[in-house]
């Protein structure tokens, strides 16, 4: 017979789609705020002249800025659309197991979509 | 009988000036609103922006010119302003959660403040000249 799990038992639990999602709102909400850094770069460097804000294009535009840009892209469109999820919580929405594990996945699905068209929008141009 | 009943609850409920400013983090429960109405605020102009972002060109010229027109300008501002204020009180959160010790904890609560407001200050001085200047 399958073992059955003992009552406080905090240290073996299994993931859950919800639980991995709480904690990737705030791992997507701590990286947005360290990327408006390179929000500010390039509000400045514009202001700053056109040499200043080539570089700051020169750096966007490369293999690194790319990257960083699209995990930009998906960590703001996750945050989002998850803090919908939030919103509805907080004023009481969507709380049964069987909802929050829908929203999830389809929050999960929209942002996926929604980094599809901005950088289809952004590279076929 | 009605009497009897309002003084009981006179008793057993605190008035709302008391239970202000209580609670762990002594800010009550305004903070956390403040942090949805941010939220509230910032996210129909997050999909402005980036619908902004695929739609103007990537060079000097195109983006000082976006910048320039003063709706674009404004909504930017209305933007950043509640941006950083959201992310300043987001990451005071996960602080206040993991980081432990008087100090430590005081030094970088007021730490992400402080950086959040040069940010801010940052941004909207460079806005405003490239919507002025050009």
């Amino acid at each position: 017979m399958r073992e059955r799990p003992l009552s406080p038992h905090l240290m073996i639990y299994r993931w859950t789609i919800t639980m991995a999602m709480s904690i990737l709102h705030r791992a997507t909400g701590v990286a947005l705020s360290i990327g408006t850094l390179m929000l500010v770069w390039m509000l400045a460097a514009a202001a700053l002249g056109e040499d200043t804000f080539t570089q700051f294009a020169d750096f966007a535009g490369s293999l690194t800025g790319q990257v960083l840009l699209f995990g930009w892209s998906v960590a703001l469109f996750y945050h989002a659309l998850n803090g919908l999820r939030h919103l509805a919580w907080d004023v009481g929405f969507g709380f049964e197991i069987k909802t929050a594990k829908m929203s999830g996945i389809v929050v999960l699905i929209a942002t996926a979509v929604m980094t599809a068209i901005l950088w289809c929008g952004i590279l076929c141009k | 009988m009605k009497k009897h009943k309002t003084k009981h609850s006179d008793h057993l409920v605190a008035p709302l000036a008391k239970a202000r400013g209580l609670g762990s983090t002594h800010h009550g429960s305004g903070q956390w609103m403040a942090e949805r109405v941010s939220a509230l605020v910032i996210l129909p102009l997050v999909f402005w922006l980036t619908w902004s972002v695929v739609h103007m060109g990537h060079d000097y010229a195109s983006f000082t010119a976006w910048l320039h027109q003063p709706l674009n300008a404004l909504l930017m501002i209305l933007t950043l302003l509640p941006m950083f204020y959201h992310s300043a009180y987001g990451v005071i959160v996960v602080i206040e959660d993991y980081v432990h010790g008087t100090a430590m904890r005081f030094i970088s609560v007021y730490g992400v403040k402080l950086v959040s407001l040069v940010l801010t200050i940052i941004s909207v001085v460079s806005i405003l000249k490239i919507a002025f200047t050009g």
